[in-house]
């Protein structure tokens, strides 16, 4: 990776609290285009928080966002959108109440000249798009409700690459996929990584961020402990960085690395 | 344990291959709710006929109920989608007093002195004026409930009686009357129905576009492969549907004009009046075209227009619809504003018929309303419900209130019929929900 060319997104000290909580603690990170960057961390380590920072549905309290080397204003998702930003969220956001064309289209319905909605042209696009991802997806004219988890997850990961993204959130994409289903969806990340779209992969599954991430960003307690190139650590290695915040020598040591909170 | 009973029982309540009646529902894929809901309406019109000794289903009184429901079934539409997303209007029966107030106001007091008395264009005036009250009114409500985020509940409370006290305030108290010649014609009677032809023609016109839905919706599902219902099915629904609205019309057709009306008329226009009076058929009212023409509008805005897939989307998951990047707040506001105009449409409808603005005008309709939606199928969960559902269910509550009224009933007591049917509705809606997941 051509680590000079402009960074795809950057987000530098960034802050967020909730209440008392310090969720997010003067956190940074990048992505390059055609890169995938694995965060961890454990459960309330803030990686939710800080992406959905990015994809405008949190207000930071502090720190800058440069989407291709410019400052961007992201105040709400609408604003993320614009930028090309698109997120797969860990609780997925679908209406459950609607079927799986209008939440693949929710917010940019295509419409007919008449300026009604166009269902016929979104079912047709969202057949071609689950055929890519889960091609034994075949209820279509159901409410979301009705559908498995899987199912629900496929649909809200369809709605992400519709729209032409550069730069993906994926909150643990797989979490409710079947094995084949998860495999798919790691070509898929393949495949979009080749056309040069930057992503952000959030996975609890270690084996599946080292084969596909080509960095790593581990957080704890809301600060960052380090980043990595996945081939110059080891699966122990980000381990120890995930449960004990001890960053190994290949790896560039963040606020919340723990020989840094030793010193201070 | 009990999951492990269950389970099988819950299999075979819904079995793929059934009795006749399993096979027919599955086979004409209509809605066993709305089903139910037309058998409840034909359970109680037998049961009022019965009981008022066969007054009830005379073509003089359902005329009267359809007209009587078009302003509750216009109000019905709109909470639909206020309910839909999650919200409450409680202040509608009040907007469309106070509208009700300024619109006579508009074509009794101020109309005349610009542009003359009974100028053909006073009633368009003033309802064009009575809507645009009523959309800010609502729209006013929606700006204070998404923006300041006091809960709808609490601010259409306030507005029930703020808005209460301001249809007072436009008069003093005093009621206004007789409204203009033209817009009286909004509140059906003799003269603001359209007669036999016409409705013949409104009906057979009704039948065309039943049929061409039908066959557009068949041609659809065949283009995108999905199941289609057997032939029968469809011929039976075209023949079940003709039959129902053409079996309207000839109701409507055969509720004649009084017999002095209908003279006057005769000698007026120099037509022999034939051995036991002449015979005119009232026809469709006017009030009740305005009622359908609305609720196929509402449709098409809930299922056809994007407005309408964002309040849906909005009452099934309100977080899923913000970050999918939809203005949540101005659709509520929009939802809130649309509201207060059929509010207005209403109250020319029930003023037109009443002849008159009075203080009580609309009072009570909130919960006749509501009821209707819910009896109609909106879930107060939100993110459920259908026009169609909620103006019948309109004719659900009328049909109890003027049936008590034909049975002599005193007004308290139906009260406490309605405030119980609505509980009672709200009830069938959790327990058919529970079941239904
Ligand atoms: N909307 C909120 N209101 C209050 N506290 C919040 C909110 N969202 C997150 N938090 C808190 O912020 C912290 C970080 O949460 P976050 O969801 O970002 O963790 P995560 O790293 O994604 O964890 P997981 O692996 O379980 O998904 C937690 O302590 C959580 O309780
Ligand atoms: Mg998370």
């Amino acid at each position: 990776m051509d680590q000079n060319t402009t960074p795809l997104v950057e987000m530098k000290d960034i802050s967020i609290s909730f209440g008392g909580i310090r969720a997010v603690d003067h956190a940074s990170i990048d992505l390059y285009p055609g890169e995938v960057v694995g965060l961890l961390g454990h459960n309330g380590a803030g990686k939710s928080t800080l992406i959905k920072i990015l994809s405008g549905a949190y207000k930071r309290d502090s720190g800058e966002i440069f989407v291709n080397g410019e400052p961007a204003t992201i105040n709400n998702p609408r604003d993320a959108k614009e930028f090309g930003i698109e997120t797969i969220y860990q609780t997925l956001a679908v209406a459950d109440n609607v079927d799986a064309a209008a939440n693949l289209f929710l917010g940019r319905e295509l419409q007919t000249p008449w300026g009604t909605l166009d269902d016929v042209a979104m079912e047709a696009k969202a057949r071609e798009v689950m055929g890519r991802l889960n091609p034994n997806f075949k209820r279509f004219k159901e409410p979301v409700k009705s559908l498995s988890g899987g199912q629900r997850q496929s649909v809200a990961i369809a709605r992400a690459i519709l729209f032409n993204a550069r730069i993906l959130i994926m909150d643990e994409p797989t979490a409710a996929l079947g094995p084949q289903e998860t495999q798919q969806v790691g070509e898929l990340i393949t495949e979009l990584k080749k056309s040069g779209i930057g992503i952000f992969l959030i996975s609890h599954d270690i084996h599946d961020v080292f084969d596909l991430a080509d960095r790593v960003t581990v957080m704890k307690n809301g600060q960052v402990v380090g980043h990595a190139r996945t081939a110059d650590v080891t699966k122990d290695e980000v381990l120890g960085m995930i449960i004990l915040g001890k960053c190994p020598p290949k790896a560039t040591p963040g606020a919340g690395a723990l020989a840094y909170s030793e010193a201070g | 344990m009990t999951d492990e009973v269950t389970a099988p029982t819950a299999l075979q309540r819904n079995p793929s291959k059934g009795g006749l009646l399993d096979r027919f529902f599955q086979a004409t894929e209509l809605d066993t709710r709305m089903l139910g809901m037309i058998g409840a309406l034909l359970l109680i019109w037998i049961g009022f006929d019965v009981f008022s000794n066969g007054l009830f289903l005379t073509p003089r009184n359902l005329w009267n109920l359809s007209v009587q429901s078009a302003s509750i079934a216009v109000m019905a539409t709109g909470m639909v989608l206020i309910i839909v997303s999650r919200n409450i209007d409680l202040s509608v029966g009040s907007i469309l007093g106070f509208v009700g107030m300024m619109m006579a106001t508009v074509q009794t007091e101020l109309l005349p002195s610009l542009i003359g008395f009974d100028h053909p264009l006073t009633w368009a005036i003033a309802l064009l004026a009575g809507i645009g009250i009523g959309v800010m009114i609502g729209g006013f409500h929606g700006l204070i409930i998404s923006f300041m985020g006091v809960p709808a509940f609490i601010v259409t409370l306030g507005g029930l009686l703020v808005w209460r006290g301001a249809a007072w305030w436009v008069t003093s108290g005093r009621t206004v009357a007789p409204m203009d010649s033209t817009f009286r014609l909004m509140g059906g009677g003799v003269e603001g129905s359209i007669g036999a032809t016409a409705s013949w023609a409104v009906g057979i016109i009704a039948c065309l576009c039943l049929v061409l839905i039908l066959v557009h919706s068949r041609r659809q599902r065949k283009r995108f492969l999905f199941p289609l219902r057997p032939l029968w099915a469809e011929f039976l629904l075209a023949l079940l549907g003709c039959f129902l609205i053409l079996g309207a019309v000839y109701i409507a057709n055969s509720y004649p004009w009084p017999r002095a009306i209908a003279n006057r008329y005769a000698e007026a226009n120099g037509i022999p009046i034939p051995e036991g009076g002449l015979f005119i058929a009232h026809g469709l009212a006017i009030p009740v075209l305005i009622a359908i023409l609305v609720g196929v509008f509402m449709t098409f805005v809930a299922t056809r227009t994007r407005f309408g897939r964002y309040v849906f989307a909005i009452g099934g998951n309100p977080e899923a619809a913000e970050l999918a990047g939809i203005k949540t707040r101005w659709v509520k506001v929009k939802i809130f504003a649309l509201m207060g105009g059929l509010c207005a449409v209403a109250a020319a409808i029930s003023s037109a018929r009443l002849n008159a603005a009075t203080n009580a005008l609309g009072t009570l309709d909130e919960l006749y309303v509501i009821a209707a939606a819910v009896i109609g199928g909106s879930s107060l969960a939100g993110g459920a419900g259908t026009i169609a559902g909620a103006m019948l269910g309109a004719v659900v509550m009328q049909s109890l209130q003027s049936g008590m009224v034909l049975m002599g009933i005193d007004t308290p007591l139906q009260n406490i019929v309605v405030g119980i049917v609505l509980v009672f509705a709200v009830w069938l809606d959790t327990l058919y929900r529970s079941r239904a997941k």
